[in-house]
């Protein structure tokens, strides 16, 4: 039996905590992604807007946390996954991912998943459907 | 301000999966796993393949929706969403689109809020959704204001 199909309701996957946020993170995040919004890498930029410095893109926070589930690719695949971006993420910040298996229904997963910060806030909030091949 | 652009859809672009942008993007979320760059675990997977991340699709051209004036400061995510009916493969040919799905404003802490929900496709060539995603983009009155002056 593949890994993922031996979880109980209830059982939290995996956590996983990222160093402190640095800047070259959110630069290769820039980079990889296209989105270079300046508010992500430059300082004046993200002061400008009203920010107390620069904060990482919700992608990259929301790209990070679905690596909790890479490792189940033989199993199946994210069918769904959807985010709610709570709070903004800073440098230096820690932060923690979280799924927690919610239900299962036939061939699908349900997980709740989370993304803390070293305040113990959500950072970002949402849902994953993993479908499990037959 | 946005209400008259809900219905309004970009023209389709032919995107591929490219090998080193995936791995770029793999390493840029941390998620170096070789699934998605060694060729021999991909070969030797049941995908026969390399496949992209989940969140890939975020360096996609999707086209451009005429009238569609987004500015490029001011904007905030609010939320993201993405369906696959199966995983990307490496070097796939995608073909992406986006339709402006929903506006609406709602009273907020910094005002008047406007939510913009934009929904992307990726197709096969035969026009077989291989996954979308919606996304919602918060549109604060101060940007808003900018923007119509």
């Amino acid at each position: 039996m593949s890994t993922v199909a031996k979880l109980q309701v209830g059982e939290i996957v995996k956590e996983i905590q990222l160093d402190p946020v640095s800047r070259l993170d959110l630069i290769k995040y820039a980079g990889a992604s296209g989105d270079f919004n300046p508010i992500h890498t430059i300082d004046d930029e993200a002061e400008k807007a009203g920010l107390p410095g620069i904060i990482a893109h919700g992608m990259w926070t929301m790209g990070n946390l679905a690596k909790l589930f890479t490792e189940y690719y033989e199993d199946g695949f994210i069918q769904d996954y959807s985010i709610r971006f709570k709070g903004m993420v800073f440098l230096n910040d820690v932060i923690t991912f979280k799924a927690t298996l919610k239900e299962k229904l036939e061939d699908k997963l349900f997980f709740t998943v989370k993304a803390v910060n070293q305040h113990g806030n959500d950072v970002l909030k949402g849902e994953v459907v993993f479908h499990q091949y037959r | 301000m946005f209400k008259d652009q809900i219905g309004k859809q970009s023209n389709k672009v032919k995107n591929v999966v490219e090998r080193g942008a995936v791995k770029k993007f793999a390493e840029a979320i941390g998620d170096l796993h070789p699934i998605y760059f060694d060729e021999d675990a991909g070969r030797l997977s049941r995908y026969k393949n390399n496949i992209a991340p989940p969140t890939f699709p975020r360096v996609f051209d999707y086209g451009v929706i005429e009238g569609l004036n987004l500015p490029n400061k001011g904007l905030i995510h609010g939320e993201q969403t993405f369906h696959y009916v199966r995983p990307l493969f490496v070097e796939e040919e995608i073909y992406c689109y986006s339709i402006v799905k929903k506006y609406f404003e709602k009273k907020g802490k910094f005002g008047e809020m406007g939510f913009l929900v934009l929904e992307s496709y990726g197709e096969e060539e035969t026009g077989s959704t291989i996954f979308s995603s919606t996304s919602t983009i918060v549109i604060s009155e101060a940007v808003r204001k900018v923007l119509t002056r």
